[in-house]
């Protein structure tokens, strides 16, 4: 029995939270490629960044004195994605529009986005280190234990930011597809990205809509760096670790595909957490009754931690040769 | 003064020019009809008057108003709506939502607009939850006109409308551009099957080489025997 526990904490727990953060980053990417054609290298950094401006106004918040029963990384959150929307809209403003406005083609555009990569992994370093930092350094990370009716059985284990994050990632799951299918400027999104030149011959104001993607996008990113801080530890290099396994998700969801893109992250993250996941802790209440001629295996995790990466990358091999479009047909371009 | 005045335009797509110096003028009460045989610049004239892609030399007045090189975004408001010739409608869309972003720019109620589409061409409402990606070729053009209808234009650009269409559609197609056109909207339309199309034309336009070659009342081309024998198939 603990040990079906000990795999609801590992795998269960540990999935949903990283395929949150995973589909979270994932719709961005894939939005920005649907309306922009490019595939947005710096979405990892983008995620950082935010990370960090929810940290700044932590620190601003903690500094005045403000503390709740919630974590402040959660309360600060809206004001970050706010600000983290606008840094979105400043990079295109700076360095996307320029290079569209000349009609540059997609891979142009790619390779200034790893531009843009260094940049604000070079500003972050520059002014915060290369130290990693908690957001839990001032305030305590709350367990939650959900006891089960079992005798002598040890209990669910979840913090309360990994509830937060779930709970935050419901919520802004609904409320894109409340954009995407009941808003105007929604419906223009998924028009423009379905058929640019028809959107425009509509009289479907382009700017607008790209405006808004940056502003979705950003403020998406904000949040799943945020989560992933929150989770884990802050720092530069924070989730350009993570953009193989969230361009994973957004390709295997088929690009252009938002809700392609949540069903990709979720996919993703349980893989990676079942793939390194030790099976044979499940095997163990057998262990009396194991059979002397077999040796009782010790290791049964299909990948060691430190190759968790590959995991994304042979799922969108198999996705890309068995359905070229992605599970949710996405654009082939 | 015209609805729209095409003057002496010259266009291209960045290489050589495609339209050298075409000419056309239509009245609110007017379905113009261009004809003229493949690459013959047909959909780019159109292309041009909604501001797709450059004009070099020329200009285009809707209402003695100069849209030349215009936005389309700015155009559509101003009573200009486009139906290309292919890609017409947002195949992952439904039926609604396509004729929903056809009244992108309206901030009015467009619910009569809507309901008299739909009277229109009745299969649409009857399909209106549907992908429009997954109706027949007939419907979706229906869809695409239905989405150019949305704005209430003033002027109708349509390219080659009846394509690919059997003939039932393409006489109900073109019954419903006549219709169109009694209520008050200018038509300029390209279209192949061009015997049919200038035999209800106020004005026909033969295209050739990018410059207009013939421009006369549709009657007039018709009985033309120059354009019978080398556009119109003897
Ligand atoms: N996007 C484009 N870029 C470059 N050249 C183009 C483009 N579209 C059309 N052309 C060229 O412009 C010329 C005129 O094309 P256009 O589409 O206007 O012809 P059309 O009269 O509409 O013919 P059709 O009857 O085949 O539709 C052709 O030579 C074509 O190859
Ligand atoms: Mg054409």
């Amino acid at each position: 029995m603990n040990e079906l526990i000990f795999f609801v904490n590992k795998v269960l727990v540990s999935g949903t939270v990283l395929g949150s953060i995973y589909a979270l980053g994932a719709v961005g990417v894939t939005l920005i490629f649907g309306i922009l054609r490019f595939a947005h290298f710096a979405h990892g950094d983008m995620m950082t960044m935010g990370a960090f401006v929810t940290f700044v106004l932590a620190s601003i918040a903690a500094s005045m004195g403000i503390q709740t029963f919630w974590p402040t990384g959660f309360i600060v959150l809206p004001f970050a994605m706010a600000i983290a929307a606008g840094l979105a809209l400043g990079i295109d403003r700076a360095f996307y529009q320029p290079l569209r406005q000349r009609g540059a083609k997609p891979v142009t555009l790619l390779i200034a986005s790893i531009g843009v990569t260094l940049m604000i992994q070079g500003l972050i370093r520059l002014f915060w280190g290369v130290e990693a930092r908690s957001f839990f350094a001032n305030e305590p990370k709350d367990l939650i234990r959900i006891e089960v009716p079992f005798e002598g059985v040890r209990p669910i284990v979840i913090s309360e930011p990994q509830i937060l994050l779930i709970v935050t990632t419901v919520i802004a799951v609904v409320a894109l597809h409340l954009f995407l299918t009941r808003s105007r400027l929604g419906k223009g999104m998924r028009a423009m990205a379905d058929n640019a030149d028809l959107a425009k011959v509509s009289g479907i104001n382009t700017r607008q809509v790209i405006r808004a993607t940056w502003v979705i996008a950003g403020g998406l990113a904000c949040m799943a760096g945020t989560m992933l801080a929150l989770d884990v530890t802050l720092k530069p290099d924070l989730a350009f670790n993570i953009v193989l396994p969230i361009f994973a998700a957004a390709i295997v969801g088929g690009l252009g595909q938002a809700y392609g893109a949540i069903a990709g992250g979720f996919l993703i993250g349980f893989a990676e957490t079942m793939a390194v996941f030790n099976w044979s802790i499940l095997l163990r209440p057998f262990r009396q009754s194991w059979p002397d001629w077999l040796p009782f295996p010790a290791d049964l995790s299909l990948v060691p931690t430190e190759y968790k990466l590959t995991v994304a990358f042979v799922i969108l091999v198999v996705v890309l040769l068995v359905r070229p479009t992605g599970i949710f047909k996405g654009a082939s371009t | 003064m015209s609805l729209i005045e095409v003057s002496n335009v010259s266009a291209g797509y960045g290489g050589t020019p495609i339209l050298n110096g075409v000419n056309l003028a239509i009245e609110s009460t007017d379905i113009g009809v261009i004809v003229g045989p493949n690459g013959a610049g047909k959909s780019t004239t159109l292309k041009a008057i909604f501001g797709l892609l450059r004009v070099s030399e020329g200009a285009v007045l809707l209402n003695g108003r100069d849209i030349t090189n215009a936005e389309a975004d700015k155009l559509v408001p101003m009573g200009l709506s486009f139906v290309p010739q292919e890609f017409n409608v947002f195949t992952s869309m439904t039926v609604e939502e396509n004729l929903e972003m056809g009244a992108f720019v309206r901030r009015d109620d467009f619910s009569d607009t809507l309901a008299s589409v739909y009277e229109m061409f009745p299969p649409l409402k009857e399909k209106r939850r549907q992908k429009a990606g997954e109706l027949s070729g007939g419907q979706r053009q229906m869809v695409a006109m239905g989405r150019a209808l949305m704005s209430q234009p003033k002027l109708l650009l349509l390219d080659e409308p009846s394509a690919g269409l059997s003939p039932r559609y393409m006489l109900e197609i073109f019954e419903q551009v006549i219709k169109i056109n009694k209520s008050g909207v200018g038509i300029l339309m390209v279209e192949q099957n061009a015997r049919q199309a200038l035999e209800f034309a106020s004005k026909g336009f033969v295209l050739a080489g990018g410059k207009n070659r013939f421009t006369g009342s549709g009657r007039e081309l018709l009985d033309d025997p120059e354009v019978a024998q080398s556009f119109l198939g003897g």
